[in-house]
C-alpha cells in the first residue's frame, strides 16, 4: 500500500491539515478539554479526604472530635505515641501486612507459574476457585471463617487475620505473575538449558529474574490490600486491634489528631514505594 | 514422568490454603444457616429452614435498599468513571501511567480513615457545610451525614478506582486506526464512539460492575460512618448478628441470601450482555 496509491487516500491528520477551518477541529478540541477539566475535577475529588487527613493532624483542636478547623499546630506531632493501644494497633497492622504478604508472595507465585506455564487437569478449578476468592463479598468469606474458627474452638486473633490476608490477596499475586510468566520469551529459558544449566538454575538465572517484577508487583499489592483490610479483619481478630479496627472503634467518641497523622505517615511511604516501583518497572521493560 | 507432577506441586500450597480457608467455611456455614442454637450452648443441626424466611421476612427493607444503594453506586461509578477512563487511555500521551497512579495513590490511606475523613468533610459543622451556613446559603439545619446521598456518595467514591481500571484497560486495547479507518468511511465522532469504542469498551465495564456492585452491596462500613439509622444495609445487620448478638444462624442464612441475590443478579447481567464478555471478563 505504498508508492501512488497513499497520497489518493489521504490519512485524518493531512485532512486536518488542508482544512484548518473545518468546523470538526475546534469542537474536538473543545471536547479534549472539557474531559482533561473533568479528570483533573475526578481526580480532586479522590484527593479530598486524604488533603483533610493531612491537614487535620495539624488541628489545633482542644476537645477530642477533631471536625472543626481551629489553627495550626505541630503539637500533636510530639504526641504521637500518647494513645498506647494505638500504636500497638499500628504494629500490629504492620507485623500481619509483612508476615501475609510473604506468605501470600511464596504462594501466589508458585500458584501463577504453574497456571501460566503448564497446562494440566485441574487447572479450570484451579482458577474457579481463585476467581471465587476475588468475587467473593469479605464479609461472607469473614462470616464463614469466624463459624469454622468458633466451632473447631480457634482462639481468634494475629494468626487468624494473617491466614484471612493471605485468602484474600493469594489469587491477586498469582494473577499478577501469571500475566508476566505468559508474557515471557519461553526460547531464552531454552537456550540456557542448551548451554548445560540445570533446571534449578536455570529457574534461580533465567526464569526468576524474568518474572521478579511480577513478583514485586504482586507482593506490594497484598501488602497494600492487608494493612488497608477492615471487613475480613473485623471477622477473624478476636482481641487484636489493628489500624482501621481502631480508628472505626474511634469514630463514635471522636478520632484523635494522631490518627491523621498516622494515616499521611503510612501514605507517604506508600507513595514513596508506588513511585520507586513505577519508576524501576518502566526502567526494566 | 516428572515434569507432570511439577505443577501441580506448584498449586498444591495455595490450592490447598484456598479450599482449606475459603470453600470449607462456605460449605460450613451453609449447613450453619439451617442450624439452631448459640455460641454459648453450641449449635445443633436440625435443618431448621426457616431461618432463611425469618430473617428476610425481618429484614427485607435493608436487603431492597442495600441492592439499590449497590446498583444507585455503580451506576455513579459508570457515569463518573468513563470519560476519565477514556480521556486517559485516548489523550493521556506519556503520562498514562502517571494519572493510573494518580487514581490508585488515594488507596494507601485505608479505607476507614478515608470514610472517616469524609464524615470530617460533610459534619454539619464542618469546613464545607460551615462556611454556606454562615453565609446564608444554606439553612442551618442542613445535613448531609445520615442521609442516603452520604451513603451513596461513600460507597461511589470508595469503589471509582475500582471501575476506572477496568474501562481503561478495555478502551486500551482499542486499535486507534480502527477508530481512524471508521472516520475516514465519514462517520462522525459519535457515531464511532457510539459504533466502535463503546462496544470493544463493554468488556471492561463488565469486569467493573463485577468489582463494584458486589463490594458495594454487601458494604457496611460506608453505612455505619456516613448513614443513618435510617439508611442501615443488610451488612450492618450481617455483622451485628455475628459480632453482637452471637446468632451465626441468622447471620449465615442472611449471609447466604445476600450470595444468592448477588448471583442472580450477576447471572442476568451476563446473559443480558453475552457470556462470551463474562468469560473474557473472569478471565483477566
Amino acid at each position: 500500500m505504498s508508492g501512488p496509491v497513499s497520497p489518493a487516500l489521504p490519512t485524518r491528520a493531512t485532512t486536518e491539515e488542508a482544512t484548518p477551518g473545518a468546523p470538526r477541529r475546534p469542537r474536538t478540541r473543545w471536547g479534549d478539554r472539557l474531559l482533561f477539566g473533568y479528570t483533573w475535577l475526578i481526580l480532586l475529588w479522590l484527593f479530598a479526604p486524604i488533603a483533610v487527613m493531612i491537614a487535620f493532624g495539624f488541628n489545633d483542636t482542644r476537645s477530642k472530635s477533631n471536625v472543626t478547623w481551629q489553627g495550626f499546630t505541630l503539637k500533636w506531632w510530639g504526641r504521637l505515641g500518647e494513645y498506647p493501644d494505638l500504636t500497638t494497633a499500628v504494629l500490629n497492622s504492620i507485623g500481619i501486612g509483612l508476615l501475609a504478604t510473604l506468605i501470600t508472595t511464596v504462594l501466589g507465585t508458585l500458584l501463577g507459574i504453574a497456571l501460566g506455564r503448564y497446562r494440566f487437569r485441574g487447572q479450570g478449578p484451579t482458577n474457579l476457585i481463585m476467581f471465587a476468592a476475588i468475587s467473593s463479598p469479605e464479609l461472607v468469606m469473614g462470616a464463614s471463617l469466624l463459624s469454622l474458627f468458633v466451632s473447631l474452638g480457634v482462639q481468634t486473633g494475629f494468626a487468624t487475620i494473617v491466614l484471612a490476608h493471605v485468602l484474600f490477596s493469594v489469587s491477586f499475586v498469582a494473577v499478577t505473575v501469571r500475566a508476566r510468566v505468559v508474557g515471557m520469551d519461553g526460547s531464552i529459558e531454552e537456550a540456557a538449558r542448551d548451554l548445560g544449566a540445570s533446571t534449578w538454575v536455570t529457574f534461580w538465572r533465567v526464569t526468576f529474574p524474568m518474572i521478579l517484577p511480577g513478583v514485586v508487583s504482586g507482593a506490594l499489592l497484598a501488602f497494600a490490600l492487608s494493612i488497608d483490610d477492615f471487613v475480613i479483619t473485623q471477622f477473624t481478630s478476636g482481641a487484636t486491634i489493628t489500624f482501621p479496627l481502631w480508628i472505626y472503634g474511634a469514630v463514635r467518641i471522636g478520632v484523635p489528631p494522631q490518627v491523621n497523622i498516622l494515616g499521611t505517615l503510612i501514605f507517604a511511604v506508600g507513595v514513596v514505594i508506588a513511585v520507586v516501583n513505577t519508576v524501576t518497572s518502566r526502567r526494566r521493560v | 514422568m516428572r515434569r507432570k507432577i511439577v505443577p501441580y506441586l506448584l498449586i498444591l500450597p495455595g490450592g490447598l490454603w484456598l479450599l482449606i480457608f475459603l470453600v470449607v467455611p462456605l460449605v460450613y456455614m451453609a449447613s450453619v444457616s439451617t442450624m439452631e442454637g448459640d455460641v454459648v450452648n453450641g449449635f445443633l443441626q436440625t435443618f431448621h429452614f426457616a431461618n432463611y424466611g425469618q430473617t428476610l421476612a425481618a429484614y427485607k427493607t435493608q436487603f431492597l435498599r442495600s441492592v439499590v444503594y449497590g446498583l444507585a453506586g455503580t451506576i455513579l461509578t459508570i457515569v463518573l468513571a468513563y470519560p476519565m477512563a477514556y480521556w486517559i487511555a485516548f489523550k493521556g500521551g506519556a503520562r498514562k501511567s502517571t494519572y493510573l497512579l494518580l487514581v490508585l495513590l488515594p488507596f494507601f490511606v485505608s479505607f476507614v480513615l478515608r470514610t472517616v475523613s469524609w464524615k470530617f468533610l460533610l459534619a454539619d459543622d464542618g469546613i464545607l457545610l460551615a462556611p454556606l451556613k454562615d453565609l446564608g446559603l444554606l439553612p442551618q439545619d442542613f445535613h448531609i451525614l445520615a442521609t442516603t446521598v452520604a451513603v451513596i456518595g461513600g460507597l461511589t467514591y470508595n469503589y471509582l478506582p475500582f471501575m476506572v481500571l477496568p474501562i481503561y484497560v478495555a478502551l486500551e486495547r482499542v486499535d486507534p486506526r480502527v477508530v481512524e479507518a471508521s472516520q475516514d468511511l465519514y462517520a462522525t465522532r459519535a457515531q464511532s464512539f457510539a459504533k466502535i469504542v463503546l462496544p470493544l469498551s463493554l468488556p471492561g465495564v463488565f469486569a467493573g460492575v463485577l468489582m463494584t456492585f458486589v463490594p458495594m452491596t454487601s458494604d457496611y462500613v460506608n453505612a455505619s460512618i456516613l448513614g443513618g439509622p435510617a439508611n442501615t444495609m443488610i451488612g450492618n445487620i450481617i455483622q451485628t448478628e455475628y459480632l453482637v448478638n452471637n446468632d451465626y444462624p441468622a447471620g449465615a442464612a442472611l449471609s447466604f441470601t445476600l450470595m444468592a441475590v448477588m448471583l442472580i443478579g450477576i447471572f442476568v447481567y451476563a446473559k443480558a450482555l453475552g457470556t462470551e464478555n463474562v468469560l473474557e471478563a473472569a478471565a483477566r
